[in-house]
């Protein structure tokens, strides 16, 4: 799960790293009440999950009540790289003197924690990581020994950051802490400033935490209610549901990432295009099966249904008699075409057989199915 | 020959006593497997079905000889439940567990590196290994397996594991060992760590590798199969067709810029000359071919 600017922000303080305090601020008088607060100058920042917002002009420095106004009435509603800006973090303006750049991450290939550090932060760091990938010092951290102050006095050398070097390392131990303790995917600081007062500051947050690790974080339970998901996104979710909408007109349900990705392709590859992307998981049963069916019978982009089940963990029986139960409860207005294999597949295609039919149809494998479901879709089109 | 399990494999099953430990830990049991013990702290001294079962790994590997672990318990669990397997001296261990935090595997890693490196991990997050007619760990059907060789499979895929065994299988073409190494971000056993088996193992003559977008190990067994491999090798990737940025179930799946894209990871097969296949039957009917060169 991503998080917005300001959740990092809070992330951070809960582990000592430097920030500013702040508001979120969903209407332009919220923001001047803010800023009464805050003191002005303050800076202006859309809440939306997107990089490069300033150049998108989603950031904007105020120094007045007047400029406050102007600023936050532009930003809030405004439209940002397709997302609706809802909320504006409102802050104190820093002084920068210097911008540096500092993430933690897994690097998977390496199997140990990556502390990416530069003296050049502010601005892209993809560009830079093409242009001056010398520029940025990247550092292995073995999980079990943590960033040692040592480690991270090197970080700082290699990296040839001189203004703050002697207080970087704690504030990159306060970041690590944030990142482990935190259960975070990545964390990264961009810019990580020195101010004109010569003090170390995170002045941005971007955070993705783990979210299989939800179920030692109570407190991320707030977040999940703010995720910016659409509404069968949310169901799906809700409902324990892997589920992605895609531009295309073959709903599809699969039972694992690697056989819903490949349905996908082979639907492609037979010249259709997938309407979503809906994994049911490992072990999926009748419950699932009924769940996953309620939510594409919903998606009026769905012109035909391909459900492909390779039982493993999976039992196809307990798939099948989820799509009987669900057809008792769900008219889908489309064709559905199933492929079922594996664990009790037999079992699984003898329940199907009451309800086979013109528009419940199975079929032996997976591009027989894939075949059909396109041309089902292509049919209802025409 | 087979890799990592034969049919002197002896099993114990942590996490017998659940609802998908029983299903699965008898189910291998019914395949043939020597499923020797069972491990739920607090139920030590019952049995499910004639396999005893034991508090602790240690009592379990005492009392039965195990050298074999197939792990089956929620995700809050399994790394302490691999870290105790390690710890009792079981050179294999299988652990199926999905959705474990990527803080704990990268833990686990390190730690098995470190203090236990003459363990194999197999996953997590993984449908296990299976060497037809001798060994089954883990939830792959059984019956969808062919004995008698000559094709290796390794996969990072659950459900493509089994569509390969499937496609083979239907084709009359054996597999010697079929490894499910996991889809996670941290996976205790790799793409090299088996094409380096199966290149060592005469039974084996050709391998079938499944892989699909995010991370670099395909990248990485591109490299070693140019390097090392004189066995042919039919690749597929799976997600050529995944919006990019978006998590596709696994938790390795995502793609960000260019890196760990299918488009990159099939160039670099082909370029260590493996012949890549664009989806499960095609990979099955390029490995049908191949090994009818090979007779």
């Amino acid at each position: 799960m991503d998080l917005k600017e300001y959740q990092g922000k809070d992330l951070f303080r809960r582990f000592g790293v430097p920030t500013s305090e702040g508001r979120v601020c969903v209407t332009v008088e919220e923001a001047v009440a803010a800023a009464e607060t805050l003191g002005y100058p303050v800076v202006v920042k859309a809440q939306v999950l997107v990089g490069g917002r300033g150049k998108a002009g989603g950031v904007r420095v105020a120094a007045t009540e007047e400029a406050l106004r102007e600023a936050a009435g532009a930003i809030l509603g405004m439209d940002l790289k397709g997302h609706r800006v809802k909320e504006v973090w409102i802050e104190p303006a820093s002084d920068i003197r210097r911008e540096y750049y500092a993430s933690f991450t897994l690097d998977r290939t390496a199997r140990q924690y990556l502390l990416m550090l530069s003296a050049m932060g502010g601005v892209d760091i993809e560009e830079v990581a093409r242009t001056h990938p010398e520029a940025i010092a990247r550092v292995h951290i073995d999980p079990i020994d943590g960033l040692t102050p040592a480690l991270a006095e090197q970080a700082v050398a290699t990296a040839g950051i001189d203004e703050g070097r002697e207080e970087l390392p704690a504030m990159l131990g306060a970041l690590y802490r944030a990142f482990v303790e935190g259960d975070a995917d990545l964390v990264e600081v961009n810019p990580l400033i020195v101010r004109s007062d010569g003090k170390l500051w995170a002045l941005d947050a971007k955070v993705t935490l783990d979210d299989s690790a939800a179920f030692r974080h109570p407190e991320w339970e707030a977040y999940r209610a703010d995720e910016e998901l659409d509404s069968r996104e949310a169901i799906a979710r809700a409902r324990g549901l892997n589920y992605i909408g895609l531009e295309g007109s073959v709903g599809i349900i699969a039972n694992g990432a690697g056989l819903a990705m490949s349905t996908l392709d082979v639907v492609q590859q037979v010249g259709g295009r997938a309407a979503n992307f809906l994994d049911l998981g490992g072990g999926a049963g009748a419950d699932t099966m009924t769940a996953a069916l309620e939510v594409i019978a919903t998606d009026p982009q769905v012109r035909a249904l391909l459900v492909n089940i390779f039982g493993g963990i999976t039992r196809c029986d307990e798939v099948a008699r989820g799509i009987v139960a669900a057809l008792e409860r769900v008219r889908l207005p489309f064709p559905m075409v199933v492929r079922l294999d594996g664990t009790n597949a037999a079992e699984g295609r003898a329940i199907l057989s009451s309800v086979v039919s013109d528009s419940i149809i199975v079929e032996p494998t997976m591009i027989k199915a894939a075949e059909r479901a396109v041309a089902e879709a292509s049919k209802a089109v025409a | 020959m087979s890799i990592f399990v034969d049919e002197h494999t002896r099993v114990i099953v942590q996490g017998l006593t659940g609802r998908q430990g029983m299903f699965h830990g008898l189910r291998n049991r019914a395949y043939g497997t020597q499923v020797v013990a069972g491990v739920t702290p607090g139920k030590g001294g019952t049995d499910v079905e004639g396999i005893p079962v034991f508090d602790t790994v240690k009592e379990a590997a005492a009392a039965t000889n195990a050298n074999a672990s197939f792990i089956v318990v929620p995700p809050r669990f399994a790394p302490e439940a691999i870290l105790e397997a390690a710890a009792a001296g079981i050179p294999l261990i299988v652990c199926i567990t999905e959705f474990i935090p990527a803080k704990d595997e990268a833990m686990v890693a390190a730690v098995l590196r470190r203090d236990y490196p003459g363990t194999r991990l197999i996953g997590p997050n993984c449908p296990g290994i299976i060497s037809p007619g001798r060994c089954n760990i883990g939830i792959t059907a059984g019956e969808i397996a062919r004995p008698g060789g000559p094709v290796g499979i390794v996969s990072r895929s659950g459900t493509l594991t089994y569509q390969a065994l499937y496609e083979l299988s239907q084709q009359g073409v054996g597999q010697t060992t079929c490894v499910g190494i996991g889809g996670d971000p941290v996976p205790g056993t790799t793409f090299i760590d088996c094409l380096a088996a199966f290149e060592a193992d005469p039974e084996t003559r050709a391998v079938l590798m499944i892989g699909e977008i995010g991370g670099q190990d395909e990248e990485l067994a591109a490299a070693f199969i140019a390097e090392h491999m004189t066995k042919p090798v039919v690749a597929y990737i799976a997600g050529v067709t995944a919006p990019p940025g978006r998590r596709m179930g696994h938790a390795g799946a995502i793609v960000s810029g260019s890196s760990g894209t299918a488009q990159a990871k099939i160039e670099a097969l082909r370029a260590a000359g493996a012949i890549v296949a664009q989806n499960p039957t095609e990979a099955g009917e390029r490995m049908v071919e191949v090994v009818s060169r090979l007779a």
